[in-house]
């Protein structure tokens, strides 16, 4: 078994520049996880590459965490590999994976100045004094902590606490960033900022390997190069976050991540190539949607994010449905509609509405774009 | 004004419910506690004929016995507590952070001890380390010898050990409890840094577990200082604590003016352990 290059001493070799340049690859090789009979993950093959950040999204129980943790160290698997770099780190302990791990709770060490936090890495690393003060002072500058190096964790805020924990995981340059729902125990402000502050440490680290685990959606969609949506210990969809959001392969993802109003349709024509349009029925309304590969008569769901529903039809709008109108909820920057169309309740987020809507019970057309839309196979697993 | 009268009468018959309940205990404690060791501390300070007399108190202080007593009982209860300290801590470690199945049956295995009395253990003791014991009379037999190899149970030594084993529950019981609060989060953050695990154990759980070592050991100390069962069922040539001291002077020479003289020194270095038990204890939110 090779010991990974950053380890012990090794670590006062690597050059702070390393960190932006090539970051390593999180390869997981059919890795399943088990307690007992009970499999909590299924045969994982996943690619983390290097300098991406990798979202693993999913409810409660899916997996996504246990993934982390064999990542981590702290879970043995059941079958498989994992890889980091070039380094099999299946069988090594946590302390020589060279990695960083931020926490939902912080998990600062209560009894430390943030300074000691921040540089106990390195110490457990064996890096010289030099080396400790100035990637302290680096780190704690990255994060915007620079002027509470002498604080206790108890005298910070929890956004305060969670900036520290980043660069305490930041100061030993790992070589993978796991973070396991960093943001949870935070308020939605504070939420939001520091999504955008991740954003832009990824923006200045851009060789940094990041696995970020988290049940937010919205974190997810804002911070992360692909998703990997777990489902009962399996991965339900893997892609690109843009493609998925658009595209999503299946009706689960489509439901996870945003909203999706998902209609059910039967094709009534097929694309013309790999990437067209087929056109699909629902009711006496004929929809044009994004195909997968649909035959004629295949029973279908045509997926329509709330957003991209419009009240009035142009050029653009060719696809045009009609719904019994049944709610309206303002809420100030959006008003929602919902609407029933065929037995489906379908929802419509709109920045602007018409001076006078249809009164509740009246029929209403709805109207969208071919571009917009994605015909989603009704299986839930991808 | 027949109103404004009649509200301060209203006010001065008003009954705190409950006020005078703490009368029975506080009389209970006068009679049983606190009138006995008044009794003892006059005692202490009274010679023979009745009159006050502090030349004894100061007489017994420099005496070689006493100095003899005074040093074999904090020799014991500082050897003992170091000895319950290390124990509870390294069976407290492997209780709490080494995932084994049935170290919740070990860990009231352990907290049974508490419910013995302290002598049954020297009583073992004898059975196994004693001069016809287990392991001496093993020994004989294996390497042929005409004495007993091992002789420590009845010295200094042997006390520290019963000691050690009948009170390091006393010890482990609240670092287990301190070692439950500790977050597993912290230990998995340092470890994923590059911490071994003696490091995590010095750096980031001893230092939560301060408190509960200061309350189990301070706890220990108070303990072995006024242990006296095992003492005296060990019966070890020339170990005498200040508690045996007094059992002596009082029962066997009825010197009770010296015996009262050690018990008060006694009961001062009991209750400054004691505050600093309450003290550790207070700390840990016991």
């Amino acid at each position: 078994m090779s010991v990974p290059a950053f380890t012990g001493s090794n670590v006062m070799d690597v050059d702070a520049a390393k960190i932006r340049g090539a970051g390593s690859n999180v390869h997981f090789d059919k890795v399943s996880v088990a307690y007992g009979a009970h499999v909590v993950l299924h045969p994982l093959t996943l690619d983390i590459a290097p300098g991406e950040i990798l979202a693993m999204i999913g409810p409660s129980g899916s997996g996504k965490t246990t993934a982390l943790r064999a990542v981590a160290g702290f879970v043995r698997p059941a079958s498989g590999r994992i890889r980091i770099g070039a380094t099999d780190v299946t069988d090594l302990p946590p302390y020589e994976r060279g990695l960083g791990m931020v926490v939902q709770n912080y998990a600062l060490f209560p009894h430390m100045r943030v300074e000691d936090n921040v540089a106990f890495g390195l110490r457990a690393q064996g890096a010289d004094k030099a080396l400790i003060a100035e990637r302290v002072k680096d780190s704690l500058a990255t994060v915007g902590m620079s002027g509470f190096a002498e604080r206790y964790p108890r005298e910070l805020s929890g956004g305060q606490q969670q900036r520290v924990a980043i660069a305490r995981a930041l100061a030993v340059r790992p070589r993978v960033l796991l973070l396991d729902e960093p943001l949870s125990a935070l308020d939605a402000q504070i939420r939001r900022n520091m999504v955008e502050e991740i954003a832009r440490l990824h923006r200045d680290l851009p060789g940094l390997t990041i696995l970020y685990v988290t049940h937010d959606q919205t974190e997810a969609l804002t911070l992360a190069d692909k998703i990997a949506i777990m489902r009962d210990g399996r991965v339900s969809s893997h892609g690109p976050t843009a493609e998925l959001y658009r595209r999503p392969p299946n009706r689960f993802t489509a439901e996870f991540l945003g909203r999706a109003n998902l209609l059910p349709v039967t094709v009534a024509e097929s694309a013309a190539g790999p990437k067209g349009f087929a056109k699909a029925r629902l009711g006496d309304a004929v929809l044009a949607g994004a195909a997968r590969g649909e035959k004629p008569g295949d029973k279908t769901l045509l997926c329509i994010r709330p957003q991209h529903l419009s009240l009035t039809g142009d050029a653009e709008h060719t696809n045009r449905i009609v719904g019994t109108l049944k709610e309206v909820h303002w809420q100030g920057e959006l008003t929602h509609l919902v609407l029933d169309v065929d037995g489906t309740p379908v929802r419509v987020s709109a920045t602007r509405l018409p001076l006078s809507l249809p009164e509740r019970g009246s029929a209403m057309p709805l109207f969208f774009t071919p571009g917009d839309t994605s015909l989603v196979p009704e299986d839930v697993c991808g | 004004m027949a109103d404004a009268a009649v509200l301060p009468a209203t006010s001065a018959v008003r009954r705190v419910p409950g006020r005078f309940w703490i009368v029975p205990p506080a009389a209970l404690l006068a009679l049983l506690f606190f009138y006995p060791l008044v009794l003892i501390v006059q005692q202490a300070f009274t010679d023979d004929s009745g009159m006050a007399n502090v030349a004894e108190f100061v007489r017994v202080l420099h005496a070689r016995f006493f100095l003899n007593a005074l040093l074999n009982t904090i020799t014991i209860s500082v050897a003992a507590t170091a000895g319950c300290l290390i124990v509870g801590l390294v069976l407290g470690l492997i209780l709490a952070f080494v995932p084994f199945p049935g170290s919740g049956v070990i860990a009231r295995l352990i907290d049974t001890f508490i419910a013995l009395p302290t002598f049954l253990v020297t009583l073992a003791f004898t059975f196994l380390y004693g001069s016809a014991g287990m392991l001496n009379a093993g020994l004989m037999e294996v390497l042929s010898l005409h004495a007993p190899p091992v002789d420590f149970l009845y010295s200094t030594w042997g006390v520290v050990l019963a000691e050690v084993t009948v009170y390091s529950p006393f010890v482990l019981r609240p670092l287990l409890a301190a070692f439950s609060l500790v977050d597993r989060g912290q230990i998995e953050a340092a470890s994923v840094l590059g911490a071994r695990p003696f490091r995590i154990v010095r750096q980031i759980i001893l230092p939560a577990a301060v408190p509960a070592l200061i309350a189990g050991g301070s706890l220990c100390l108070l303990l072995t200082v006024n242990e006296f069962g095992i003492v005296l069922f060990i019966g070890a040539k020339g170990v005498i604590t200040l508690p045996l001291l007094i059992y002596s002077k009082a029962i066997q020479e009825s010197a009770y003016q010296v015996a009262c003289i050690i018990a008060v020194i006694n009961i001062a270095l009991s209750l400054g352990l004691f505050g600093l038990y309450r003290f550790a204890a207070g700390r840990l939110g016991a």
